[in-house]
């Protein structure tokens, strides 16, 4: 198990190192002078030499990959003499569109992110587990029926749609609460979670809709296999046998599918931070494509792919936790 | 006395789209305790779903279940689940099949042994640990106390099966199904496995009903036999009466299908030609007659038009047919000359040892 683990940290890293390199390479081939971005209307051909320089884009490309590899790992200076300034590690490059370092801008929105992202994935694990389990117990009958439809519906509609049906009903509509701005947890703690609520509920009910089906279908390939006649034979409570010798069995699946959707949420919830006006990294990222700021998409598209990487290694860690038929090596 | 476990009229019906399927039209059968009832039939003549339904493992609203099933004189088919629950594994156990597909895979066995103790007796985890070791230790799993944690699939397919053994055992059951126990495994490990349960039957005098389809394990381990065929019984007897005289044509057709030791390799099989019926909408008559080569030797198409009812035609022994004892005794020694033409060994893997009656 330890050797295994250290397998695949290793080959973790690796991927992520030719990831980058793909991503750097395919970001310098993008229309648009990073270079330019830093001065605005008042670029003169001089300017934007002297900051190409500044920010060492006059490099050839194997340098310029060298100096962001040496900044992830151990920080780097950007400029030379009297202007210069630090990136400490690990630092993913500098924005000149917002004139900071990618890796605070990161920082303050990943919080944002993991507070949607995961308040979403409890409340959908908890409906859609709830809906698919007695979809199952009932199956054929209304619950089933009235489970599939609202499943059909959360499937159907994009999120904006269902974001925005949100906004129009709660906030316009029936007034139920104000347009959330988004309010630092320091400053009104209350607030801060009303700006949560409309986008946990619009997440939720895009995945619960899927997570329904799912626990609905895996419960019911449990419910025939053999081993939960065996549970019945030994004079189990139905409850129990669902419960528990149903369920644990049932609900593995789940746990794979939860940790990757959790883990690309936490890459940017791109729509429906906008529609709700977060902060977070889904923000981020789609400005950063608006505004051609190379560095900040580098970085945000390197964090994604981390999340999505790492969370495959620990879906496959907890399922050896979870059955244990399986063996890692 | 009455015997332990009585089955009378039996009859399972599920609902489908295509209509009512009778999967069990009218069984009876019964067993004591210390003795083994070998139930026999090919897929699908209702041997699993009768079973199930004395485990009462049948969901009721999907299956219509009538007749009378009485264990120790209790009636099943009409008691509640609550009361059907509290009997399925204390007085009643099953053992399965597929001993892989029938343990659980996430759990260690001896936690699922510990359940089935746990769910009817009060008493404390350790002391049920305890006992598993010792029944894991009794039904011959050498180091039980370590083997006791161990998961179903680290253990061999004979181990597993002895696992859902000792499971259908902690109990100490009156009555155990073993409903196929042995098709799953090898046939040396099979023989083990028939030991086993042959020498705790022994020890706890359970009454055992043993389903197969497999003709060497009823002669080596039954005393009773009941053939079903299309979710009825056939022909009843003691495993001498079935073996040595069988009076059924359906009978007849399994035994001649059996290979022989002696029998020229390069001969086929002699199949029953046919199918079993469709358990939908069945014909009127004999259910065997679309099959049966006998059938136009009773007068006015009576195999066609009216079922025959479980006769007893000697002590101890019924059959469901309209031939006459003449003809019966006709067709049977004509069946055993058409078969010594064959061979003149016995039936292969089937000993049937005569004891003094």
């Amino acid at each position: 198990m330890g050797t295994y683990i250290i397998r695949r940290v290793i080959a973790m890293i690796l991927m992520l190192v030719a990831l980058s390199i793909i991503v750097f390479l395919l970001f310098q081939g993008l229309p648009g002078n990073p270079a330019a971005l830093t001065c605005g209307k008042s670029c003169t051909p001089q300017v934007i030499k002297q900051n190409e320089i500044r920010l060492g884009y006059d490099k050839p490309l194997y340098e310029q990959y060298a100096m962001f590899a040496k900044g992830v790992v151990a920080g780097r200076t950007y400029g030379s003499g009297t202007a210069t300034f630090e990136c400490p590690a690990p630092c993913l490059g500098y924005s000149f569109f917002r004139g900071e370092n990618v890796t605070d801008l990161i920082k303050s929105a990943l919080p944002i992110t993991a507070v949607e992202s995961v308040g979403a994935l409890i409340l959908w694990l908890v409906t859609g587990v709830t809906v698919g389990v007695i979809a199952a117990l009932r199956r054929g009958k209304w619950q089933d029926r009235v489970a599939t439809g609202g499943a059909l519906i959360g499937y159907s509609f994009p999120t904006f749609f269902i974001g925005l049906v949100l906004l129009y009903f709660v906030i316009f509509k029936f007034k139920i609460m104000a347009y959330p701005a988004y309010t630092p947890f320091a400053d009104d703690p209350v607030a801060w979670l009303k700006s949560f609520i409309l986008p946990w509920i619009t997440l939720a009910l895009v995945f619960a809709a899927f997570y329904s089906r799912l626990t609905r279908n895996q419960m019911l390939d449990t419910l025939g296999e053999d081993y939960i006649r065996t549970a019945r034979a030994k004079g189990l409570s139905e409850r129990r046998v669902i419960g528990k010798h149903a369920l644990r069995s049932g609900l593995t699946p789940i746990v794979t599918a939860a940790g990757i959707d959790l883990a690309t949420l936490l890459g940017g919830v791109v729509i429906t931070e906008q529609v709700f006006g977060l902060p977070g990294l889904g923000r981020l990222v789609l400005g950063s494509v608006l505004e051609s700021d190379l560095p900040l998409m580098t970085g945000t598209v390197l964090l994604a792919a981390t999340f999505i990487i790492a969370a495959n290694l620990i879906v496959d860690l907890l399922y050896a936790v979870i059955d244990p038929r399986v063996r890692l090596g | 006395m009455s015997p332990y476990l009585e089955v009378e009229d039996l009859r399972v019906g599920f609902s489908t789209e295509d209509g009512l399927v009778q999967a069990v039209d009218g069984v009876n059968f019964s067993v004591d305790k210390g003795r083994t009832l070998a139930v026999v039939g090919e897929s699908g003549s209702g041997k699993s779903v009768s079973s199930a339904a004395i485990m009462g493992l049948h969901n009721r609203k999907q299956a219509t279940i009538t007749g009378s099933i009485r264990l120790d004189g209790e009636e099943l088919v009409t008691a509640s689940d609550r009361r059907l629950r509290e009997l399925r594994g204390k007085r009643m156990a099953m053992i399965f099949q597929d001993p892989l597909s029938s343990l659980h895979p996430f759990y260690r066995i001896g936690n699922q042994l510990v359940e089935a103790i746990r769910v009817h007796r009060d008493v404390s985890r350790s002391d049920a640990r305890a006992r598993v070791i010792d029944m894991l230790r009794k039904v011959g799993i050498p180091n039980a106390e370590r083997r006791v944690d161990e998961f179903p699939h680290q253990l061999s397919g004979g181990m597993r099966q002895r696992v859902m053994i000792a499971m259908a055992l902690i109990n100490d059951p009156e009555l155990i199904i073993a409903d196929e126990p042995t098709t799953a495994l090898d046939v040396t490990v099979q023989a083990q496995i028939l030991e086993l349960l042959g020498s705790l039957q022994e020890e706890f005098g359970t009454a055992i009903i043993l389903i197969t389809h497999d003709l060497g394990v009823v002669a080596e381990t039954a005393d009773d036999v009941a053939v079903m065929y299309a979710g009825r019984v056939v022909e009843r007897g003691s495993v001498r009466d079935i073996f040595y005289r069988p009076q059924m044509p359906y009978t007849w057709g399994l035994l001649s299908s059996l290979p022989r030791l002696t029998d020229d390799r390069t001969a086929r099989l002699a199949p029953i030609p046919g199918q079993p019926p469709s358990l939908i909408n069945l014909p009127g008559g004999c259910v065997f007659q679309p099959r049966c080569e006998y059938w136009r030797n009773v007068p006015d198409d009576r195999c066609k038009t009216e079922r025959p009812a479980l006769d007893e035609v000697a002590e101890g022994h019924s059959i469901r047919c309209f031939l006459t004892d003449e003809q019966r005794q006709r067709f049977g020694e004509a069946r055993v000359e058409r078969q010594l033409q064959r061979s003149s060994a016995p039936l292969a893997g089937v000993t049937v040892v005569e004891e003094d009656a």
